[in-house]
């Protein structure tokens, strides 16, 4: 269960000095009763250093949003290591996760932001709700709120907003926000940008990489090669639940080793002239498939 | 994918070999000819959608032309008119909107002249279209090939056992890997992909003269939209098929298109064959879905379209 069985893997590989944010080890998810145990991940390891942006591409049944919920502790894993800022959170009860939780090291933000904000609180309850579990004063609070909505360029006005009387856009970037107030170390991002139209794709991913610049590790999980490659340090690429390849974003985009991810960079639209021609994907695909 | 690796090859020789059109210099909804001679089976002339409710000009002019074995792009985010321009021409527009200005003719028939028979015999046979979620658009307690072979025995008068002969010769040009058994299954048992080209041959039974394709590979993943755009461009060599491509994604439509409108707020806001969008923009919005690509898209670490454009 080493990481070299993986295909394509290569030695870019981020915070092997111990100091990583986040790393998983040999992770395997099974789901079902056990006469249709289904595996979602097998033999997952990556790691993520403070401060980088790692993307994880997969499409349909891949397994990218089971290990966004198996890393914050809403799926339980069958096999493996999860190391959180050095804490083995592997064994941990949901009372430990919830004290992990509190304590805001890790955060997340998924596709629909309805689902990582709460309908009946308003913006400012849900931006200092985290903080005041912390222990933090209200009125410290409050201008915390005011700083990370400033962050992901909303203005104060919106402070008294429920999140239903936002556009998507701005619901995004208030989900954003309130991953923030707490100054976690990792923010776990489950398809941010999916939902949303050009321009506010564009202020997420840019509010993105002013965060890694921050020094907040990034995993960015998305079916699209184009929002990763945009943002990321290292693509980790994710094929019917395992881990076919890992490098360096230019390495990966520019020069894919494992068939999938060469079909997956040979389909994506681009501008350019660099996407495969027909020919080299039916190839492929044959190659995938055989 | 032919169009564009030759076009957008790094250099830009090969754009000035293009067939001398004329850049739509600013002006938005002038026809662009693209240097074809063919009769156009598609004419879309100034149309203008207006909301008769409320009084309102959803779609403020568009026009372009369509010959056989070429394509059109349309790009825009939503609510940029871009399928309510698709169902004007489809001659399908929602309850108490109406073509208020412009005229549309499909294989030099004004459809505003047609009747509900007219249009009848029209729709399938001559205009087709796939959209974007496939499965609302069959029924899911029919096996999928008795739809087809349906469309087939309506349209084309096939008698029964000819029409599930043809069904399945369809399910083969649309490249579904065991024909047969998919035209006994039903839809819940299909994938997306595969459920966008059983729509695909539905939309193709008929053998019409154009095929509009609305966000048709939107909801699909990048993989299996590569094999639905694939299908579409080989298609269009094979039966001179004249393809209309909705996306709001630039690069979908960049694949495919010999020319493309970019649409905002029910305007054209550009329009010229794709090479030249692609290299001159020259609206600001159509620089921002470039900008969009360059700086948080794969093309990022590509050669750059143009050496000048390195910033």
């Amino acid at each position: 269960m080493t990481t070299e069985q993986t295909q394509g893997q290569r030695s870019a590989e981020a915070g092997a000095d111990g100091r990583a944010v986040l790393e998983v080890t040999g992770l395997d998810v099974h789901y079902g009763p056990r006469r249709q145990r289904r595996r979602a991940l097998h033999d997952v390891s990556l790691s993520v250093a403070p401060g980088e942006t790692v993307g994880i591409i997969g499409e349909t049944g891949s397994g990218k949003s089971t290990f966004a919920r198996t890393v914050l502790g809403l799926v339980r894993a069958s096999a493996g290591r999860i190391v959180i800022g050095g804490e083995d959170v592997g064994a941990y009860g949901s009372r430990q996760w919830r004290r992990l939780r509190r304590r805001g090291v890790v955060q997340y933000v998924f596709q629909d932001p309805l689902r990582s904000l709460d309908p009946d609180l308003t913006v400012e309850e849900s931006l200092i709700e985290p903080l005041l579990i912390q222990g933090v004063a209200r009125q410290e609070a409050a201008d915390r709120a005011r700083t990370f909505l400033a962050r992901v360029q909303l203005s104060e006005e919106l402070l008294d907003r429920l999140p239903g009387e936002l556009s998507g856009g701005q619901r995004q970037r208030v989900a954003v926000a309130r991953a923030l107030v707490t100054e976690p170390k990792l923010v776990i991002l489950d398809e941010p940008v999916s939902a949303l139209d050009s321009a506010n794709r564009v202020q997420i991913l840019q509010i993105l990489k002013d965060l890694r610049a921050a020094g907040v590790a990034l995993v960015f999980i998305s079916h699209d090669l184009g929002s990763v490659a945009g943002v990321a340090d290292r693509i980790a690429v994710l094929y019917q639940g395992e881990l076919v390849e890992v490098g360096a974003a230019r390495d990966v985009i520019t020069d894919p080793r494992h068939v999938y991810t060469r079909l997956l960079v040979g389909s994506a639209p681009t501008l350019r002239s660099a996407s495969a021609d027909r020919a080299e994907r039916d190839r492929l695909r044959a190659l995938l498939h055989a | 994918m032919t169009t564009l690796s030759a076009k957008a090859a790094p250099g830009t020789a090969l754009c000035a070999a293009e067939p001398a059109t004329e850049p739509a210099t600013g002006s938005v909804g002038e026809l662009s000819t693209a240097g074809t001679t063919a009769a156009p089976v598609l004419a879309v002339r100034g149309v203008r959608i207006s909301d008769q409710v409320t009084d309102r000009e959803i779609v403020h002019g568009v026009s372009f032309e369509l010959t056989p074995g070429k394509t059109v792009g349309i790009v825009g985010e939503s609510g940029s008119g871009k399928t309510l321009t698709c169902r004007a021409t489809l001659g399908i527009l929602p309850p108490h909107f109406e073509v208020s200005a412009g005229s549309i003719e499909i294989a030099g028939t004004d459809i505003a002249t047609l009747t509900p028979q007219q249009w009848t015999a029209l729709r399938g046979a001559t205009i087709s279209a796939v959209f974007q979620d496939p499965a609302s658009y069959l029924n899911p307690s029919i096996r999928v090939g008795a739809q087809i072979a349906e469309v087939i025995r309506v349209k084309k008068g096939l008698k029964r056992r000819e029409a599930r002969h043809r069904a399945v010769e369809l399910l083969q040009a649309v490249q579904l890997r065991d024909p047969e058994l998919v035209y006994g299954q039903y839809t819940h048992e299909l994938s997306g992909g595969m459920l966008q080209r059983v729509l695909i041959a539905v939309a193709i039974a008929a053998d019409p003269q154009i095929l509009i394709a609305d966000e048709a590979t939107t909801a699909l993943d990048v993989t299996v939209q590569a094999e639905i755009l694939d299908l579409l461009a080989e298609l269009r060599e094979q039966a001179g098929l004249a393809l209309v491509v909705v996306s709001h994604d630039l690069a979908v439509v960049a694949q495919l298109c010999d020319e493309v409108l970019v649409m905002r707020e029910g305007e054209v806001v550009e329009q010229g064959p794709t090479s030249d969008v692609l290299h001159r923009p020259r609206h600001e919005y159509t620089r921002l879905l470039i900008a969009e690509h360059d700086q948080y898209g794969l093309e990022k670490f590509l050669t750059p379209l143009t050496p000048q454009e390195t910033s």
